[in-house]
């Protein structure tokens, strides 16, 4: 049953008309430092397309996906019309309106500060402004998926609530908790400085603030793609969910971990001690946990699947399993990605090996491997899952999808993997271009070549998804078989009440925040003399 | 929901628990060795990230103080110690070329007066944000000798990619002939 259909669709086709304007920008960007371009370029361009890339892909796509799928998962799982309809349109304008108000102010290049906000450079307000309407227009999802909740657990008094709205309600409640430190930042440091009240700015501190949402956000943009991996997965490939517990587990360890560890992003900066640096990094390794969990339930699910289809032994199973579905395929080459990207980000949390890759172009590597690698792909899964459902399409062309997930996959890996070597080597990330004149530069310029056509690889997956999509809406309708989750291995089993509410993991959740940035934040606030001058990007 | 559970399902079960238990231990083995190993390092070692909160005065940086251009670049301490101070603006360090010695400690104390930069020496650990009102300070020794980039790696405006310095390792036994104590040093050998 799903009844919000066209919410659903309009979230999930701004956030792709979005993303493939952002990848063209990016795959230009790829061109355009490369030495397949003429090797002077207006430097400015490239950093006002660097600023546009980054806001969509990382604010706009993913902040659209999970507000359309959380839509569709409130009525698909919990079986009941969705509540506050206009108020989910609402959010969803704001959210336009803001994407719109921020795309002009970057085209006209009054907003080239790139997407992380580092003051004491500034832009005009009309980015800021833009920003912060979309994070409101989130804030409406939020407050809705836990509406919605609670108007169904008060239906089903002692039910266990559906594994998919609850990782659901996990990810909207994590947004709300994570984004609180970039708005502060916006609002309190930024805004008053952009509109002129001010000409000094604590730009130590507004780095701290947006450390606790940089990296929390993250596990914003992953939740959806562990919905899919927890709730759609097994049965997309004929197996059963190994544990519905570990997902719940999973759900709330992100909750927990997300937010206190922000800091291992300015272990190269002198505002912040060694003590907090420290505390930061070993919360860090704790938030791999319910990754390293959700690797184990997901394999066991699809070993399921496997041994279902007759395979047997040790391996047997791998060969039994349908390597022609779509989500199969996908599932693998997320993993895959997840995998190196985790690796990865291990090195990058920790307190010391950061200092050999820390702001060189392997950080670029890694969160493009984990991200637009192994969480993108699974975005692209939950359209195709929802599409028959949302346009009465009946089944989508399954070999298109393939080729899509191949290309995405093989594009991913030819672009950041480059990109990991010569970050080891010193390269710095953010460069409009390099001199490949330089002898010691010149010998990695085949890396930005390869990273160019990695690139392109992405942008045809890319319009062979949006093609798909699109094509959906011109065939002829037929009535969508009902949607439906996982099923349990073992169904039937208790759901401890702890695993079935949010109170302590919310309070956790604070507290640890709290307890992790309060004195940094206090001491930096402190301080008189971190309080520089504002330098205005672009005239205004 | 069901009535009862058939033997061969709660024997399943059980295998089930028994193998997600495992693992629960094997990905507690692994994070608490995580953190072990970045303790024993640090405290062994001393390996750390740079890590005091220590403010300057951008609009007095270049009137007095440490960073006054004359006390910028390497200098060889009375106690034998080699310090180097440097300064990033838009879209330059000062100085743009640093001398240092191999297989010696050398402390980096480093400024900017504008925007945030950063700056990483070549293939080494030599790794750190320039934040405008705090200096940046760390110790790192460097093994091999000759000639290394030395980018800045946080955008700091339109001319970012313009911004690159060098850094020249030179023997030990050289640096200390080359370096009266006291003195800074230069790429150019006078
Ligand atoms: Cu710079």
């Amino acid at each position: 049953m799903l009844l919000a259909k066209k919410l659903v669709l309009a979230h999930f086709w701004v956030a792709f008309v979005a993303f493939l304007g952002a990848i063209v920008l990016g795959e230009w960007q790829m061109f355009v430092r490369s030495p397949l371009a003429q090797w002077v370029n207006n430097p400015e361009h490239y950093y006002r397309s660097v600023t546009a890339h980054g806001t969509v892909m990382a604010y706009v796509l993913p902040t659209l996906v999970a507000m359309g799928f959380g839509y569709a998962i409130s009525e698909l799982a919990l079986k009941r019309p969705l509540l506050g309809v206009k108020w989910a349109w609402l959010g969803f304008w704001l959210v336009v309106l803001g994407t719109a108000m921020a795309a002009v102010t970057m085209a006209m290049g009054k907003a080239s500060v790139l997407y992380t906000f580092y003051p004491p450079m500034i832009a005009s307000p009309f980015y800021y402004f833009g920003v912060v309407l979309v994070v409101v227009g989130s804030w409406v999802w939020v407050a809705l998926m836990s509406v919605n909740l609670h108007a169904w657990k008060k239906e089903n008094p002692g039910q266990t609530v559906p594994l998919a709205m609850f990782g659901n309600v996990a990810g909207a409640y994590l947004w709300a908790w994570t984004s609180v430190g970039a708005a502060v930042e916006v609002i309190v440091l930024i805004l008053p400085a952009s509109l002129g009240w001010t000409d000094t700015i604590n730009a130590g501190l507004a780095r701290v603030f947006f450390s606790w949402t940089l990296h929390a956000i993250v596990y914003f943009w992953l939740m959806p793609a562990y919905i899919v991996f927890y709730t759609i997965v097994p049965r997309a490939i004929g197996g059963r969910l190994y544990s519905d517990t570990m997902g719940r587990v999973a759900f709330v360890l992100f909750l927990v971990f997300s937010m206190p560890i922000g800091i291992h992003h300015l272990f190269a900066d002198p505002q912040v001690g060694a003590g907090f640096k420290f505390v930061h990094a070993a919360m860090t390794a704790m938030v791999s946990v319910p990754t390293l969990l959700t690797v184990f339930t997901i394999v066991a699910s699809v070993e399921i699947a496997g041994r279902l289809r007759g395979g047997t032994g040790l391996f047997g199973w791998i060969r039994a399993l349908p390597w022609g579905n779509p989500m199969m395929l996908a599932v693998t080459f997320s993993f895959i990605m997840l995998g190196f990207g985790g690796a990865g980000g291990i090195i990058n949390m920790s307190y010391q090996l950061n200092e050999t890759v820390h702001n060189t172009q392997w950080v670029t590597g890694h969160f493009h491997l984990i991200f637009a690698g192994a969480i993108v792909l699974m975005y692209f899964m939950a359209a195709y899952e929802l599409w028959p459902q949302l346009t009465g399409s009946g089944p989508l062309p399954q070999s298109l999808i393939k080729l899509q997930v191949w290309l995405w996959f093989i594009g991913m890996m030819i672009l950041s993997m480059p990109w990991h070597l010569v970050g080891l080597l010193g390269m710095p990330r953010r460069m409009a271009y390099y001199d490949y004149t330089h002898p010691d530069i010149q010998p990695q310029a085949w890396t930005v070549i390869a990273s160019t056509f990695g690139g392109l690889l992405l942008v045809i997956s890319a319009f062979i998804l949006v093609f798909i999509l699109a094509r959906a809406h011109r065939t002829p309708k037929t009535a969508p078989p009902p949607f439906t989750f996982s099923l349990e291995a073992h169904p039937g089993g208790r759901t401890p009440a702890l695993l079935n509410g949010y109170a302590l993991w919310l309070a956790m959740m604070i507290g640890l925040t709290l307890v992790n940035y309060g004195f940094p934040i206090a001491q930096l606030a402190s301080l008189k003399e971190a309080s520089v001058p504002v330098i205005p990007i672009g005239s205004r | 929901m069901t009535a009862a559970t058939p033997p061969a399902h709660a024997h399943s079960e059980a295998v089930a628990i028994a193998a997600e238990r495992r693992w629960v231990y094997v990905v507690g083995a692994i994070i608490a060795l995580l953190i072990l190993m970045m303790v024993v390092t640090g405290l062994h070692w001393a390996s750390m990230p740079p890590s005091r909160v220590e403010t300057v005065d951008v609009k007095t940086l270049h009137l007095k103080g440490e960073f006054v251009e004359n006390n910028l670049g390497t200098t060889l301490g009375t106690d034998g110690k080699v310090t180097v101070r440097l300064i990033a603006q838009q879209y330059a360090f000062m100085p743009q070329c640093i001398v240092v010695p191999a297989e010696m400690p050398v402390t980096f104390r480093g400024t900017a007066t504008d925007a945030i930069h950063g700056f990483v020496v070549g293939t080494t650990n030599a790794n750190t944000m320039l934040i405008p009102g705090f200096v940046a300070t760390f110790t790192t020794t460097f093994k091999k000798t000759g000639e290394q980039l030395m980018p800045c790696h946080e955008y700091c405006g339109t001319g970012h990619e313009a911004m690159w310095a060098k850094v020249q390792v030179l023997p030990p036994q050289e640096f200390l002939a080359r370096a009266r104590s006291g003195e800074r040093l230069s790429c150019v050998a006078s």
